[in-house]
């Protein structure tokens, strides 16, 4: 049903260039895209950003459908921020609202605003979208691995996180069934007040959590009877490599941030 | 007699618009009579556990009609709630759908939520309880210590507390030793009989359904190629096989016995059928 469809943190299997980019040359693009949107400050800037944006989402053949499904949580956000923005920027008034007033210089920010988030987070997802949750956590482990000699448990940390995000699908999965046992017992999840609603939720959480320690119990088990001791000396199947189109893939992001900077210096 | 619970060209479309879209059910016509037992067989994926959830209402139809005692479930939102009181569906491990402190708190569950007086849930209870073979000792006990075997009984018991005029089970001896499972399919066959209610058993067992149901239903990739007497699905061996399903082992001796030119009966698929089959072709022979 309703939770089968949400996709965060989703991976849409595919053999774009873009799904077979060098993971840490993309999260690496990822951070110095959104820096960029940061320096962005007028309509030019915005404008070559999203013109990139376009460019990357039309090759990684991700549907932008898909994508605009992942903003759907945050709309209220996105109107939240807008309309603080709106009355909270101070410039030429445009109309008073008893103490409120809402300004051009408001409007202007509060859509630059919007824009802004909306972008990161659709390229935050593409992603997600286009990089398998296991390539994720070791282009983050590799790059995150130089930290091991302040002794931060970078394998650790990215081994939980690898767990974390493969049992996401396995517990909306589980969440889904227990409901829908639930349900065939009569239960109401979506009707009543939120004292109701929220009780409603009892026999839906105890068999998740129940089944959550056990999951991850048995995960344990497993990985110890595998003789599983950390990263000490671990070596991987899959090796990441640098190939030239990851590394123009980098500069290219770098230029694209320093000429936006550049731009956003001379307020365009 | 008209049927208690069937579907019209049912279609269900997973995750339509996306790349994982996926064609569950197309145009499925199933039908089921009061006081039946019906067993639906399918591998894996075959569809049968969205044919299942649509019985009482917990997925909608893509395209088509589900419709209990001739009317449509999802006609208002009050009457697919309500069917869900008479189409009881027990999932797939359902031992792990238990959340409340005692057992007799659990079982009550569904009673509860039908909004029957407390006189009457009781009633209920102790009915479902006895059904599946817990005594009143066990009531009063935490639903995670008991056994596996135990949960199990316990979770379709709050099932049968509402008293469903359909009870649909979904592979409810998976994961049991023999002894379990035998357990439990005479307890649902207790009920069965007692109540005079539809039972729909799905599973992947054939000596299981074969055994149990009066008629079988095979579901394959969304469609019910066959369905009728055990007897003459299993005559559909090598098409059965194809699908992956296989036929009861008394049946593939039978068959095979048939081939080497043995004059038996085709229908034979329990070890019962089989002796008795031996022993009339024996006589016949004159003891050769």
């Amino acid at each position: 049903m309703a939770l089968k469809d949400i996709t965060l943190g989703q991976f849409f299997p595919g053999s774009s260039p873009i799904h077979r980019l060098d993971p840490r040359a993309k999260i690496v693009g990822l951070v110095v895209y959104i820096v960029a949107l940061f320096l962005a400050q007028w309509f030019v800037t915005y404008a070559i950003l999203l013109a990139v944006l376009a460019v990357v989402v039309k090759v990684s053949t991700v549907k932008v459908k898909a994508l605009l499904k992942g903003l759907k949580p945050v709309i209220f956000l996105l109107v939240f921020t807008a309309v603080l923005n709106a009355f909270y920027t101070p410039g030429t008034p445009i109309f008073s609202l008893w103490i409120f007033t809402v300004t051009y210089e408001g409007v202007l920010h509060a859509f630059f605003m919007v824009v802004r988030i909306m972008m990161l987070i659709s390229c935050t997802f593409l992603l997600t979208y286009t990089t398998s949750p296991l390539a994720l956590t070791d282009g983050l482990e590799s790059l995150l691995s130089p930290l091991k000699k302040l002794h931060v448990p970078v394998h650790e940390l990215s081994m939980i996180m690898s767990i974390a995000l493969r049992f996401i699908p396995t517990l909306i999965e589980e969440t889904d069934k227990i409901m829908s046992a639930q349900r065939a017992r009569g239960a109401d999840f979506d009707n009543g007040s939120i004292i109701e609603r929220a009780k409603a939720l009892i026999p839906l959480l105890v068999p998740l959590f129940i089944s959550a320690f056990r999951r991850a119990d048995e995960l344990a088990t497993a990985m110890e009877c595998r003789c599983y001791h950390g990263g000490e000396g671990r070596t991987r199947m899959n090796q990441l490599h640098f190939r030239p189109g990851d590394v123009m893939f980098i500069i290219g992001a770098v230029v694209l941030a320093v000429v936006i900077g550049v731009m956003g210096r001379f307020g365009l | 007699m008209d049927p208690i619970i069937e579907t019209r060209q049912l279609t269900h479309v997973y995750s339509e618009g996306t790349p994982f879209r996926h064609v569950a059910l197309e145009g499925v016509d199933f039908a089921a009579m009061p006081g039946e037992y019906i067993a639906v067989i399918g591998r894996t994926g075959s569809g049968k556990s969205t044919l299942i959830q649509h019985l009482n209402g917990l997925l909608k139809p893509t395209d088509g009609q589900v419709l209990f005692a001739g009317e449509d479930i999802w006609a208002d939102k009050k009457r697919t709630h309500q069917v869900r009181f008479q189409v009881g569906l027990v999932f797939q491990y359902p031992e792990y759908q238990l959340f409340e402190e005692t057992v007799y708190q659990d079982i009550s569950f569904g009673p509860k939520n039908m909004g029957l007086d407390k006189d009457e849930i009781d009633r209920r209870v102790r009915q479902a309880a006895r059904f599946v073979g817990l005594d009143d000792g066990v009531l009063d006990k935490s639903p995670f210590d008991l056994s596996g075997g135990q949960k199990r009984r316990v979770a379709i018991a709050g099932v049968i507390a509402m008293e469903p005029q359909v009870l649909i089970l979904d592979e409810p001896t998976a994961g049991l030793d023999p002894s379990g499972a035998a357990q439990i399919l005479e307890n649902i066959r207790t009920y069965h009989q007692e109540k005079n209610a539809c039972v729909i058993l799905v599973s992947h067992s054939m000596e299981e359904v074969a055994r149990e149901a009066e008629r079988l239903v095979v579901i394959d990739h969304g469609h019910i190629p066959f369905s009728g007497p055990p007897a003459d699905v299993f005559a559909h061996g090598p098409e059965l096989e194809q699908m992956g399903l296989g036929v009861p082992a008394m049946t593939r001796v039978f068959a095979r016995l048939r081939s080497l030119g043995v004059d038996v009966p085709a229908s034979v698929y329990t070890v019962e059928q089989a002796r008795d089959a031996v022993l009339s072709a024996l006589k016949r022979g004159g003891g050769r």
